[in-house]
């Protein structure tokens, strides 16, 4: 299968991939990873007049945490990066658990945090990561940068906020103020397979009291639904049985899922309510653990460790 | 390399937006012309006759068209032929040299690592990039280094023991 033809451009600089997408008149598509944008190309879903491929501008395959904890992932760190991290084991439970369960190892190679981001599909499981996390991305178009939260830049499936001159450069987690805890679980079929149900939790302690708490689903929705409600059951209490229960019952109320070839919309609500009652029963940092739901053994915290 | 169109007599098809890349396969410096559509699986099979790397689901599913770009195992159905300029291409037909086989294929030969042999190039490329950042992988890397290939023949049993076999030997043979 081919794509549509289309005009090619690898630019060397930000500069000059803004000032293209500018000129490309929202005709233009940043490629970057690429693994679901070729795709979409050759099934021709999406038909670009000018690809504006980014893998060529220097200093955007960062990851990195400020002083003060915030971490700053570029526009062409991959998942496999993420994946290999030092950053993340401990410090960002929920990153860590979601890096090994993108797609599959080959995919991981290639495709990008960021990238997944600006594709919004409904299922994308980095989307549920980063609402849980209150994080943002970074956009950067002819008017200089701005700063989006990540639950305000999706607008609807495979759409966001970005301006046709603007390119995502990276996303932002802000720092923690507590002791971070929490993970992603995520139910699928067979490895490479969008999720049945993926569940992020981020949730930040001091003292045995919840500080913050973040709660996301992917996959039964139209779009990543943030469990506002259930993250506010979790506020200001101390993680006991009750609570999480409680917390597990919002966010299966929150969930919308509908019945189809991966399951039926009574068994997604199960699942979201047993997999927050799953994550938030684990105490202290789940960094490293196996967060596959079904699947056997200690894969991706072995595949880290290679 | 050469792609013949329709001329339907329109200015899309006389604007064909070629471009020039420069990139080495299995050691060997080469320039093509090419179109910006062109996918890197295409160029190797089409334009360079390398037909070991099997197009399998068009995709990015099977791993079957595996290859790898700077080392790095890629889905090369999922990769355009313009994004290998100025990089570094691996494909199954590197790793034999004229009188030797490479252990990975020795290890899928002793091992019956293969039934049609549809996926076996790209689980060999998939198993390469493991090996070479991991020449002691437990079963259990080995499995998940191969989860994004697909293989409807063997149940991978063999597949798993086939790379086993070949880290073995590549260990022996640097140690």
């Amino acid at each position: 299968m081919y794509p549509s033809r289309f005009r090619y451009e690898a630019p060397r600089s930000l500069a000059e991939a803004i000032g293209l997408l500018a000129d490309g008149g929202g005709e233009a598509k940043v490629l970057a990873g690429g693994q679901s944008l070729v795709p979409l190309m050759k099934l021709r879903f999406a038909t670009p007049e000018l690809l504006v491929d980014i893998n060529n501008v220097p200093g955007l395959d960062y990851h990195r945490e400020d002083a003060d904890g915030t971490l700053r992932i570029g526009a062409l760190c991959r998942h496999a990066d993420l994946e290999r991290s030092d950053l993340l084991p401990g410090k960002q439970p929920t990153m860590a658990a979601a890096a090994p369960l993108i797609a599959d190892p080959i995919v991981r190679n290639r495709g990008t945090l960021v990238g997944s981001l600006c594709h919004a599909d409904p299922q994308g499981d980095w989307a549920s990561v980063m609402v849980a996390l209150g994080g943002s991305v970074v956009a950067e178009g002819r008017n200089g940068r701005r700063s989006i939260p990540v639950a305000d830049f999706v607008t609807g499936p495979f759409e966001n906020v970005l301006d046709p001159d603007e390119i995502a450069v990276e996303a932002v987690v802000p720092p923690h103020r507590g002791t971070p805890a929490g993970g992603y679980l995520k139910l699928e079929r067979r490895v490479g397979d969008f999720a049945t149900v993926g569940v992020a939790v981020a949730v930040e302690t001091s003292a045995g009291t919840v500080t913050r708490a973040g709660i996301a689903l992917t996959g039964v929705g139209g779009s990543t639904i943030a469990c506002t409600e259930a993250g506010g059951a979790l506020t200001g209490q101390p993680l006991t049985a009750e609570v999480i229960e409680a917390a597990g019952d919002l966010a299966a109320q929150a969930a919308r899922p509908r019945t189809d070839h991966r399951g039926s919309a009574e068994y997604k609500r199960h699942m979201v309510r047993t997999f927050v009652i799953r994550l938030l029963s684990r105490t202290g940092p789940a960094a490293g653990e196996q967060a596959a739901a079904g699947q056997a053994g200690q894969g991706p915290a072995a595949e880290r460790a290679a | 390399m050469t792609i013949v169109y329709d001329d339907r007599g329109d200015e899309a098809t006389a604007e064909i937006p070629m471009r020039r890349i420069r990139f080495t396969i299995n050691g060997a410096k080469k320039v093509a012309e090419v179109e910006p559509r062109l996918l890197l699986s295409h160029l190797i099979r089409r334009g360079l006759g390398l037909t070991g790397t099997h197009m399998g689901c068009d995709t990015t599913n099977c791993g079957a068209c595996t290859v790898l770009v700077d080392g790095k195992a890629v889905k090369s159905c999922t990769m355009l032929a313009v994004q290998v300029d100025g990089h570094e291409i691996e494909t199954v037909e590197g790793l034999a040299t004229a009188s030797e086989l490479h252990p990975l294929q020795e290890g899928f030969k002793e091992e019956h690592g293969l039934q049609c042999g549809f996926c076996t190039p790209g689980m060999m490329m998939a198993a390469k990039a493991l090996l070479d950042a991991n020449p002691d992988p437990t079963e259990e890397e080995v499995r998940w280094a191969l989860s994004g290939n697909l293989c409807r023949c063997t149940g991978y049993q063999n597949i798993v023991k086939s790379v086993l076999w070949a880290a073995q030997k590549l260990r022996s043979e640097s140690g």
